[in-house]
């Protein structure tokens, strides 16, 4: 049968079945082949809480986004144009979120009358016209994927297992995707279990081979691989994005890696991927809580390593005195927060970004901490660097805010040359600095002029022997003091120390095409951390329909860079999105006297590029006297 | 008294791998380890004597004075670094075990010690304590225990004895006392002893075995405090008493105290633990063997109980146990040796290949 092959510029598919289904595996495949194809690509991986929620309920769903395209994308998209559904709970859980006309693959294996119930069907939506919005395609994954593997002789239950790989065959095939690193990935990771091995290979092969000769697919889809600029690439999620990022902190600066840490979600996948990499002196702490992870971590700073901590939001709460501890003994640490919905325990597996004030105020005093957050899963590699940059030259701690949605989402990464990142120099002090001859002394907290940095004597280092504390220190000498004007002193020289780090930050990026063009756009978008791909495609569609905005996005959070204030005075109007209630806003207000306007939700799910777009639209017509259409873009609107 | 022998012949010392002072320089006095800063505890507090003794006994370590690291939490005892001319951090409240673990896994050839008291180590910092000991990192705990809080003023602390009358607690404390010694032992601790600030010469040879010991040495010392809680160990101090008070523990030797040796422990068959008896009704032979390197901590745990929970009659001290046991921080340098597998290697063309490690593609 010869199929019909439509060419698409974009799809946005949605694996969802039950949390045991395997769809992170099976989403993390058809990325890993698309990426391999040459589409550009964003992926969202979306789980509950729970292991093994009860199984075929509507809390047990897993579900896992990709968004591939020809052309340059940024987000995971809004809306599937394609949900694989495996169970009726993956089915009910996902349908709101489809356009309608959009497609729809289920496994039909699972609609008996006790798992619609589990659901919560009362009538089957395969039957009940429910579902004739849509381009459903009822399927027997389950059954075909047990009658491929017979031969090998698995447990039905094993058997059935499969299912997840003919689902990947299926949709390998309806979007023509590459098959090699699939069944090089299943040989690979079955290696011990060659029947599990072969049926699962078999189960992907079948699935592709249905998709070629059934008639329930009549049309296939091409997406060309998308223009990219030169160089190697790979997949990347942000976890692994920023475990390699500190990994290139520690060869850069020459410093053992101390990482202290106790595990929680979303952040544990970083503890995991260092403890892989002892062969670069990388020392994994695993402590018994929150606290003894960052105190291990500030002591092996004070003896030369640079100290790392991991952790989402209750747990940086938990480490808040000691990081207070750090901001007292100027000592260089990294606290990387992977920001979860909360408050307390909250949305453990969603995303969010409302620790920003807690890692600007969290603290008890005047303790001024530096902020620098990612902007995109690959992005985190970059961050990371630079955090362990200012953490060791201005001896401080430093906070990465990184979230669910970049920790586990994944895009391609054009993986940098070593030979030219940035090299960061550990400066350790090796000689008294006060006095001469028999009455030279080491002054712990004789400052750099520069950086106001404090000089970092290191154990083992002969005659700088000296003890800090969180006490309040005499300027220079760092002995107790409780002198009224030198502690007003050392609060406003430890801020003016981290408010000098603007000084050697690059001019701030303003992505306005329309400055060019003297028309001027009136509306700034101004964002951070990984809301930047919602943003940047929201911009795009406003763009597109001939309107005009800029868009920066924050790398620094605190200091906020020096051109900052001078950039928002150039736009009449200033829209923060956020996934808070209006942190940033904030701040800015505080800062700057600027009308920040926020665009705020706190779904535990990234903003919509499409809602953006509606908003910024709405502000740009408000802002320049017009009435703003975007629904007839003068170019076809990408996301 | 003899406490302060020196582990089994062969084993690996506490301070193995710390550089130590050339022997062609002239020896270290305690004048060289005390700093300049002025001492700011109370007239006639414990820590003087225990700061001498510390101050006089690290000179006999022979390490290099920039390798040796005090860590202290937070209360009068943790000032202690402060007086030290060594590297020293003065921390937060509880948490000194946590950061010296950083500090001793991160480098083999630092010599650490810890500095806390009966709030800071068993109320606040309780989890990290339990979880030192457990894991056996190469540290020396110095446990203050005045069984009151003097920084704060004097509040019962978690060792006070129960019905104590103070500020916050006008009608007696409810609470039941830690046990210090019997935590660590039920935590497992590799080395536990006990020891008093008065008693120099015990002191001395106790902190000598601790330093010895590789692993976590948990040392508590009886310390008084003039001002909140004066007289709390006047029956093991006071002269007329004492004999009778101190039950002193030495590797190998039965166990005896009173005056002339009158009182010894047996076992108790009743009970499966230790009972005090007098020597002359069982005879010097039946008396408790005191085997310090047990493996099994059942009867150090047992003679820990014949201290007494209320106003102190009745105190073992020496050490309760010191036990061989693979520290924490040496196998996780050994692991990382390992993964290095001797070949180091250039670390930037490792991490080239490691980052474009994975399913990668190329865009020419």
């Amino acid at each position: 049968m010869t199929k019909q092959v439509k060419q698409l510029d974009r799809v946005i598919i949605r694996f969802a079945g039950d949390s045991g289904d395997g769809m992170q595996l099976t989403g993390d495949r058809f990325t890993q082949e698309s990426a391999a194809f040459g589409n550009d690509l964003s992926t969202l991986p979306n789980f509950p809480a729970e292991i093994r929620a009860p199984q075929g309920t509507l809390p047990g769903v897993s579900s896992f986004q990709v968004h591939f395209a020809d052309h340059d994308i940024l987000t995971p998209g809004d809306a599937p144009d394609v949900l694989v559904a495996m169970n009726p709970a993956a089915l009910r859980a996902n349908l709101g979120d489809l356009p309608s006309a959009a497609t729809i693959i289920v496994d039909t294996a699972d609609f008996t009358k006790r798992n619609l119930a589990k659901a919560g069907y009362t009538e089957n939506p395969l039957d009940d016209g429910s579902l004739s919005d849509y381009a459903v395609h009822p399927v027997d994954l389950t059954g075909m994927t047990i009658a491929a593997v017979k031969e090998f002789g698995l447990s039905r239950k094993d058997a059935s297992r499969a299912k997840n790989m003919f689902a990947l065959g299926l949709l390998s095939w309806l979007y023509g995707r590459p098959t090699e690193s699939t069944v090089g990935f299943l040989q690979k990771r079955f290696a011990k279990v060659p029947d599990i091995r072969d049926a699962n290979i078999t189960a992907f092969r079948t699935g592709w081979n249905f998709g070629e000769t059934t008639e329930t697919f009549a049309v296939t889809y091409e997406i060309k691989p998308a223009p990219m600029s030169v160089g190697s690439y790979r997949n990347i999620t942000g976890n692994l994005a920023l475990s390699y990022g500190l990994l290139a902190a520690g060869v850069q600066s020459g410093l053992p890696i101390f990482l202290g840490s106790y595990p929680i979600t979303p952040a544990s996948d970083i503890l995991h991927e260092l403890s892989k990499h002892k062969s670069f002196g990388v020392t994994t702490f695993q402590a018994e809580d929150e606290i003894a992870g960052v105190g291990a971590a500030i002591g092996a700073s004070f003896v030369g390593s640079l100290g790392v901590t991991t952790t989402s939001g209750p747990g940086l709460a938990l480490k808040s005195e000691a990081i207070g501890l750090a901001v007292m003994t100027e000592l260089p640490l990294l606290v990387i927060d992977v920001q979860r919905g909360g408050p307390s325990t909250g949305l453990p597996t969603k995303t969010e970004q409302a620790d920003l004030l807690q890692a600007m105020f969290g603290r008890n005093g005047e303790s001024p901490v530096p902020i620098v957050a990612p902007q995109s899963p690959g992005d985190c590699f970059d961050a990371a660097l630079e955090a362990a940059r200012i953490a060791i030259t201005y001896r401080t701690p430093v906070m990465l805010l990184s979230d669910g949605m970049l920790a586990n989402g994944s895009e391609p990464w054009r993986i940098p040359e070593v030979a030219e990142l940035p090299t960061i120099d550990p400066a350790f002090a090796t000689h008294t600095n006060q006095g001469d001859g028999d009455d030279a002394e080491f002054w712990p907290y004789l400052r750099d002029e520069a950086t106001l940095a404090r000089p970092w004597a290191i154990p083992g280092t002969s005659g700088l022997e000296h003890r800090i504390g969180g006490l309040e220190k005499g300027d220079g000498h760092g002995n107790i003091s409780y002198d009224p004007a030198n502690h007003d002193f050392m609060v406003r020289t430890r801020q003016a120390k981290v408010d000098r780090i603007a000084d050697s930050l690059p001019p701030t990026v303003v992505d306005d095409p329309s400055a060019s063009d003297g028309q001027g756009a009136k509306v700034l978008v101004l964002g951070w951390g990984s809301t930047y791909g919602p943003i940047g495609a929201g911009c795009r569609r406003v763009r597109k329909a001939g309107y005009h905005v800029a868009q920066v996005h924050l790398r620094h959070l605190n200091p906020f860079p020096n051109d900052l204030g001078e950039i928002l005075a150039r736009y009449d109007k200033v829209l923060v999105p956020e996934m808070n209630l209006g942190q940033l806003s904030m701040l800015l207000r505080a800062r700057y006297l600027v009308d920040a306007i926020g665009h705020n939700q706190v779904r535990g799910l990234p903003l919509k590029a499409a809602e953006l777009a509606e908003v910024i639209g709405e502000l740009v017509g408000a802002a320049e006297g017009i009435e703003v259409d975007l629904s007839t873009p003068v170019e076809e609107a990408v996301t | 008294m003899s406490t302060s022998e020196l582990p089994f012949p062969g084993l690996r010392s506490g301070v193995e791998g710390v550089p130590t002072v050339s022997p062609d320089a002239p020896p270290q006095t305690g004048k060289e380890f005390t700093s300049d800063q002025e001492v700011r505890w109370c007239p006639g507090c414990g820590d003087y004597a225990v700061l001498k003794a510390v101050q006089g006994f690290l000179p006999d370590l022979g390490l290099r004075r920039e390798n040796i690291v005090f860590v202290s939490g937070i209360g009068c005892s943790s000032r202690f670094p402060y007086y030290l001319d060594t590297y020293g951090m003065h921390s937060i409240h509880g948490r000194a075990p946590s950061i010296a673990t950083g500090i001793a896994t991160a480098r083999g050839d630092l010599s650490v010690w810890v500095v806390t008291g009966d709030g800071d180590a068993l109320s606040i910092g309780g989890n990290h304590l339990i979880h030192a000991l457990r894991r056996n990192v190469n540290m020396t705990i110095l446990l203050f225990n005045n069984r009151i809080y003097g920084l704060t003023k004097g509040q019962y602390s978690p060792t006070s004895e129960p019905g104590k009358v103070t500020k916050s607690t006008p009608m007696g404390s409810v609470d039941h006392p830690f046990n210090p010694v019997s935590l660590a032992l039920g935590a497992e601790a590799s080395f536990v002893a006990r020891t008093i600030d008065s008693d120099r010469t015990h002191l001395t040879s106790v902190l000598s075995a601790a330093a010895a010991h590789r692993g976590t040495s948990f040392v508590e010392i009886y310390q008084n405090c003039p001002i909140f809680n004066d007289g709390a160990f006047d029956a093991i101090k006071d002269r007329d008493t004492k004999e009778d008070a101190l039950i002193p523990l030495v590797h190998g030797a039965p166990i005896r105290f009173g005056v002339g040796g009158s009182k010894g422990l047996i076992r108790d068959a009743a009970t499966g633990g230790v009972k005090v008896v007098e020597t002359a009704d069982v005879g010097e032979d039946a008396l408790l063997v005191h085997d310090a390197h047990c493996d099994d901590p059942t009867t150090a745990f047992a003679i820990s109980r014949l201290t007494d929970a209320g106003y102190l009659h009745q105190a073992p001290i020496g050490i309760f146990r010191q036990v061989e046991r693979a520290t924490y921080d040496d196998q996780a340098r050994a692991q990382i040796e390992t993964a290095r597998g001797g070949d180091v290697g250039d670390p930037s063309a490792r991490l080239d290949a490691l980052i474009h490690g994975g399913d990668t593609w190329t865009i020419a």
